[in-house]
């Protein structure tokens, strides 16, 4: 069932070009006002055949809004998305439900993405019966699937949701995405709702998974250690936009945004003697409704300067394959600490 | 020295359709100005702790045994006025949902000076006093103005921070911290913790951190007390706990907790996942994920203390052969 590789290695299996979506904000008496929560705003970023993405960032950021766009859950503003060639949604383009085959997802809530009247065996079925599957066929897929993500089918497939642990209802949730022999999943904070000692098996089983099925992720995480673990390439998203993207050892060794540096500077140390001791950014994330102009970090950022209020920094290719929107790695920017390489 | 609060055998179970253990045996002495941080997975029993302890669960359907002493104080007989007292004087409480928490129909500055009203016998001008004097000092910004926010007004840290200056309105002795910042951004929990651990240190008063996050327990604990399945498995310092866990499982969750050394390796992991409090197993209840599990682990291992640590197995680690 599974579409296949007409690119080739070199072409990119999903490219996002300038995606944004704005939501309407209802303020004031009746609702008028028209305001708007800029959630994406105009993001592009392309994944590799074979590659796993991680996205990071704070609540309010778009990375959630970011995945359930490509997904094809909320209708776009604007922008762009090709999967392996094919326009996506465009006239003469991919057909949904093709693309929708081709790309799955896994949710964070295990519980509220699984249908609490199938059992595990007839959510996996469902979807292969529906893109015309026999009855037999699809149980059957359901069947190895469920022995594949380390449950026993005769033990857990006929349970229900509420019959399973969080980590077991997540297995689930992964076969299900599988059962449609998909060349990409986005998993959306897939194991943040799991137990630390769940969340190690569930990410030994998505690697395995990837490895033997030559699958491509969009992982989403807000837990830095996870997407070090998991990722090839990393990019940061703060107020809808990106701040930063690249390989993840460049990323996490010389960040190069203020903003993924003080990310980075406030995981944990696992250290007692060696405690976090300042802070590395005052506040939280600001409203998305009524972001700062230029630099949406600005107000944030202690580097911050007159040129920040004025442009929005683009995203610069500094290293090769490693960019970053800040004016201080701009030496034309005309911000004054900007000729000074960061460390 | 007398410690200022000591646990001792103490058991929850809730009664009802089923019968769920919640605790089972638990003891623990916390030093006055101590910061001890319990560690656990869902259902270990740590949030059943801090609850119990500020007496939270419905006695109808609970049945607590053991006893709890506050500074010599029986807490389990409080009743009436003196259990007023005790919560939110002695011993108070922030919680993980901090908009949960606050009304969202009075005003931060309002919430604030009722708890002070509530436990001292001062006007309302100095309760509101005390209330702005309580914002500045978890460093809430224009605290003036924040006096008269309701709890929807305020982003995510904020609330936390003024459900810390709640809780520490009426000096407690004894902070009970439910993970407090797990509901937090990255760069909005280091700031809370880093407060927490600031306001510890001036008020010199205990703190019991509760968390899932070994990262947020080394931050601010000076102890750790790992829990599994209602019970206190392990107990040492926090820098021991880390580099040198005893208790297979305390050294399952220090192995599992994921960092970059493990890329492209496997992550070592603890098979199988946590038992079914209605149904514990007999013996310790970890015996069943346990690689190291023998004949003798159907019997329940004693909390075995000498000197500051504690352990609760039959075959701890530093006993396996190389």
């Amino acid at each position: 069932m599974s579409a296949e590789d007409r690119g080739g290695p070199a072409q990119p299996l999903l490219l996002v070009n300038e995606l944004s979506k704005h939501f309407a904000v209802r303020s004031g008496l009746f609702g008028r006002g028209g305001q708007q929560v800029r959630a994406v705003d105009g993001v592009s970023f392309s994944v590799a055949k074979g590659e796993t993405l991680g996205v990071v960032g704070e609540s309010g950021c778009g990375k959630s809004t970011t995945a359930r766009l490509i997904a094809r859950l909320l209708k776009a503003d604007g922008g762009e998305m090709v999967f392996d060639g094919d326009a996506v949604g465009a006239y003469g383009g991919m057909a949904l439900k093709d693309y929708r085959r081709n790309l799955q997802m896994v949710f964070q809530d295990s519980f509220a993405s699984l249908n609490p009247r199938l059992t595990a065996i007839d959510t996996i079925a469902y979807g292969p019966r529906v893109h015309g599957l026999s009855k037999s066929a699809a149980r059957q897929r359901a069947v190895s699937l469920l022995a594949r993500v380390g449950l026993a089918p005769e033990q857990f497939g006929s349970r229900y949701p509420h019959e399973l642990s969080g980590g077991q209802r997540q297995r689930v949730n992964i076969a299900r995405a599988l059962a449609f022999e998909p060349r990409m999943l986005i998993l959306d904070e897939a194991v943040a709702a799991l137990d630390k000692s769940v969340q190690a098996q569930v990410l030994n089983l998505l690697q395995e998974l990837k490895a033997e099925r030559g699958l491509t992720y969009l992982f989403i995480s807000h837990d830095l250690q996870v997407v070090h673990y998991l990722a090839d390439r990393v990019m940061v998203m703060y107020l809808g936009r990106v701040v930063e993207i690249g390989p993840v050892a460049a990323l996490y060794a010389q960040p190069r945004h203020p903003y993924t540096r003080a990310l980075l500077a406030a995981v944990p140390s696992m250290d007692p003697a060696r405690r976090t001791e300042r802070s590395p950014l005052s506040g939280d994330p600001p409203n998305p409704i009524n972001p700062p102009s230029g630099c949406r970090f600005r107000d944030r950022c202690p580097h911050a300067q007159a040129v920040c209020a004025e442009q929005v920094p683009l995203l610069r290719e500094t290293v090769t394959g490693h960019w970053a929107a800040c004016h201080l790695d701009d030496p034309r920017s005309g911000h004054a600490e900007a000729p000074v390489m960061l460390s | 020295m007398t410690p200022l609060l000591s646990v001792q055998g103490l058991g929850v179970q809730f009664t009802g359709e089923r019968t769920v253990t919640a605790l089972s045996d638990l003891s623990f002495d916390l030093a006055a100005g101590e910061v001890l941080g319990l560690l656990g997975e869902s259902g270990s029993g740590k949030s059943v702790t801090l609850r119990t302890l500020l007496r939270l669960h419905p006695p109808r359907s609970t049945r607590v045994t053991g006893k709890i002493e506050l500074d010599g104080q029986d807490v389990l007989a409080l009743r009436g006025r003196d259990l007023q007292r005790y919560r939110g004087g002695a011993v108070s409480m922030i919680f993980q949902e901090p908009g949960m928490a606050f009304d969202p129909v009075y005003t931060i500055g309002d919430q604030i000076a009722e708890a002070v009203r509530a436990h001292e016998p001062v006007g309302r001008e100095v309760a509101r006093a005390r209330a702005l004097q309580m914002l500045d000092r978890v460093q809430i910004p224009q605290a003036k103005r924040r006096l008269d926010a309701y709890s929807h007004e305020l982003s995510g840290g904020m609330r936390q921070r003024a459900m810390i200056a709640l809780a520490l309105a009426c000096q407690p002795k004894l902070l009970l911290a439910d993970e407090p910042t797990t509901a937090l951004d990255a760069t909005v929990q280091i700031q809370i913790l880093l407060l927490l651990r600031e306001l510890q240190r001036e008020t010199g008063m205990s703190v019991i951190f509760v968390t899932h996050d070994i990262g947020a327990a080394v931050e601010v604990a000076d102890r750790i007390a790992v829990m599994y399945a209602g019970r206190i498995v392990e107990e040492n310092g926090v820098g021991e706990i880390v580099a040198a866990p005893r208790h297979p499982y305390s050294a399952g969750l220090v192995a599992s907790t994921v960092s970059a050394a493990h890329r492209g390796q496997v992550l070592p992991t603890i098979g199988g996942s946590p038992p079914d409090l209605s149904a514990l197993p007999s013996g310790c209840a970890f015996a069943p994920r346990c690689a190291q599990a023998s004949a003798q682990c159907r019997a329940q291992p004693a909390l075995v203390r000498d000197a500051a640590r504690a352990l609760a197995c039959w075959h701890p680690v530093s006993d396996y052969p190389s």
